[in-house]
């Protein structure tokens, strides 16, 4: 018997901090600009000293600017993303179930799209409306995650396989309903439709990214005070009820955390795929399926998986770029099939 | 002041019975409908037993008869429609689920696992009731865990995968867990189902041997009704819905009464032991 540990589990986040860590490095050296070590570490050094104004040369401005804020988003955004799949799947006992797959993102994105038809008619100061976007896509990720709950019920039970394709076709009914709205979008249309693809590149303002990471904390923090709960819901909602499991409570809890991750994820980089799918299965071949460790060690994974894929987005096709949810598509798409075929089997 | 000497009184009653019947079913009804605008699709008609620490009561009857909708209304998962269940004088099914999961433990047929998971991890799920969500095993937990597992004679599946173990070592596995629970109530549907005879009678000795060690008063939902009349000290007989016949097995297993709730011709013998036994005669 070998029951875990908080000394275990700091370890394994250690473990992956330092893999972030160079990670992050990787990401703000490679791009369209190549930029040294050495110039790195030197600008990097007057940013956290406070002399940011130091910083002269063209390299310094694409590091600080542009490629770190677009760092911390990925880190965020797949943190968030991987910590909803994995509170999906174990709620809907599914290891399938993905905030993408299941068209929650998508819901998200109909929600965030339809804050920004209705924000120019609201009379509401600038603070509040930057908040109605995220907003609006948490509303979405909530409506979806419940029509498609109950479009994967039968009989009271959850049918696993109705679910996902209940998640799918739901999926492509918003995005249908997307690409209509967006015609009555002027503007930056081509924006658009890379964002919806899954996208990086544009930084929100400042105060969003306080507003993210606020989210994010208390979103997950509600999750991981219900780790051991989740546990238990893998086996079954009357197996889990009869352990002590206050089933209707959980639910509901997560289902609004996972639900606003999701929303605060796409409603600032669109719906990236997969990364909810691939992180959490790669972490239970490493560290075990016990949700005390999965959902921090998750959060880590998506973080370091999203910054790696965005930076393979900058430099493949460098310098144009590709948009990140076709990165983390490529590779999730077939770990989904391979998964789908061996359940199967 | 007569109201508070017969609230005295009333005290004094409850607790001359907690020391006697544990567990005490009175007058519990339920229906099922699809459409509450509809006629009931099943109904079980007022049920009342009471069992004692220590004491093993078996719940026998056909398919459809009600046994498990009996068990569930004991487990606490469904609300009696009329009628109220007592564990230890406390109404089980307004228990918060964690009060209830420390007093009740319930082995319902074999789980399907969603990922791997070893014998050890399984049996400490049993622990959660007595702890918070996210707090981490205590030695102790550990200790009751290992206990548990011992007491059923599968120490040595401890580091086995669930989903690399017999049938007849799952169900082991899965009654570990229930004990690690510590519970006074132990509820088990159907724990013989899809065992090899060898295999039925090891859990059902190993059952016998805790409900006396531990004092735990055993409620099992089976078919079987000669293992029922081996190791029952109850009986309780149902027939569509109803409770026909309550009592030791050997007042409940009449030919004419079997044959009328079972459906088929049988004969009773009582051996040696004074248990009865019964033969199905087919063909005849």
């Amino acid at each position: 018997m070998r029951p875990l540990t908080l000394h275990r589990l700091l370890l394994q986040c250690l473990l992956l901090l330092v893999i972030l860590f160079f990670v992050v490095v990787l990401a703000l050296k490679f791009g369209a600009v190549p930029v040294s070590l050495y110039a790195l570490g030197r600008d990097l050094l007057r940013v956290v000293f406070g002399q940011s104004s130091g910083i002269s040369s063209d390299y310094g401005l694409i590091i600080v600017n542009i490629r770190l804020p677009r760092i911390l988003l990925g880190i965020i955004v797949g943190a968030s993303l991987s910590v909803a799949g994995t509170s999906f799947q174990a709620l809907l006992r599914n290891p399938l179930a993905d905030p993408y797959v299941l068209g929650v993102s998508s819901g998200a994105a109909l929600g965030a799209i339809l804050a920004l038809i209705a924000e120019p008619h609201l009379t509401i100061s600038p603070v509040f409306a930057a908040l109605l976007t995220p907003l609006g896509a948490f509303l979405g990720a909530a409506a979806t995650i419940t029509a498609v709950y109950f479009l994967g019920r039968r009989q009271g039970q959850i049918d696993s396989s109705t679910l996902l394709l209940g998640g799918v076709i739901t999926a492509s009914f918003l995005s249908a309903i997307i690409m209509f709205l967006m015609n009555t979008l002027t503007g930056n249309l081509r924006g658009l439709a890379y964002w919806l693809m899954g996208d990086l590149s544009t930084s929100p303002q400042k105060s969003v990214y306080w507003f993210l990471g606020i989210g994010f904390l208390a979103a997950t923090g509600a999750i991981y005070t219900t780790a051991g709960d989740l546990n238990l819901l893998l086996a079954g909602e009357k197996e889990a009820m009869h352990l002590g499991v206050d089933v209707p409570r959980v639910r509901l809890v997560v289902y609004i955390a996972a639900s606003l991750l999701t929303g605060l994820a796409v409603s600032v980089s669109g719906a990236i795929g997969y990364v909810g799918l691939i992180v959490p299965h790669a972490m239970r071949l490493l560290f075990g399926s016990d949700h005390r460790t999965l959902l921090p060690t998750a959060a880590l994974g998506g973080a370091i998986a999203v910054v790696f894929a965005d930076t393979l987005a900058r430099t493949v096709v460098a310098p144009a770029e590709l948009a990140v949810g076709a990165v983390t598509a490529i590779a999730g798409a077939p770990l989904f099939i391979y998964l789908l075929r061996r359940r199967l089997a | 002041m007569t109201g508070g000497s017969s609230h005295a009184r009333h005290l004094a009653e409850v607790g001359r019975l907690a020391n006697e019947i544990r567990l005490s079913v009175e007058q519990v009804s339920y229906a099922y409908s699809a459409n509450p605008a509809q006629a009931p699709l099943f109904t079980l008609e007022a049920t009342s037993f009471q069992a004692r620490p220590g004491e093993i009561v078996a719940i026998l009857g056909p398919n459809a008869s009600g046994k498990s909708t009996l068990l569930k209304l004991i487990a606490g998962a469904l609300h009696p429609l009329s009628g109220r269940i007592l564990l230890n004088g406390f109404v089980t099914h307004t228990l918060a689920p964690r009060i209830r999961a420390q007093r009740i433990a319930v082995v319902q047929q074999e789980s399907r696992l969603l990922f791997p998971a070893r014998a050890w991890e399984f049996v400490l799920q049993g622990r959660h009731a007595h702890g918070r969500s996210l707090r981490f095993e205590s030695e102790r937990d550990v200790m009751i865990a290992k206990n548990a597992l011992a007491q059923v004679g599968a120490a040595s599946l401890s580091d086995r995968w669930m989903d690399q173990i017999s049938g007849g070592e799952k169900q082991r596995v899965i009654l570990a867990r229930a004990l690690a629970q510590q519970p006074l109530l132990l509820l088990l549907d159907e724990p013989t189902l899809h065992l090899d005879i060898a295999a039925q009678v090891g859990l059902l000795d190993a059952l016998r041997r805790l409900a006396a060690q531990n004092r735990y008063t055993v409620v099992v939902v089976t078919h079987e009704l000669n293992l029922a009349a081996e190791y029952a000290d109850q009986v309780v007989l149902m027939h569509r819905g109803r409770c026909l016949r309550l009592g030791p097995p050997a007042s409940v297993y009449r030919r004419e009464l079997l044959e009328q709730v079972f459906q088929t011709p049988l004969s009773v013998e009582f051996g040696a032991s004074g248990r009865p036994r019964v033969t199905v005669l087919a063909g005849t």
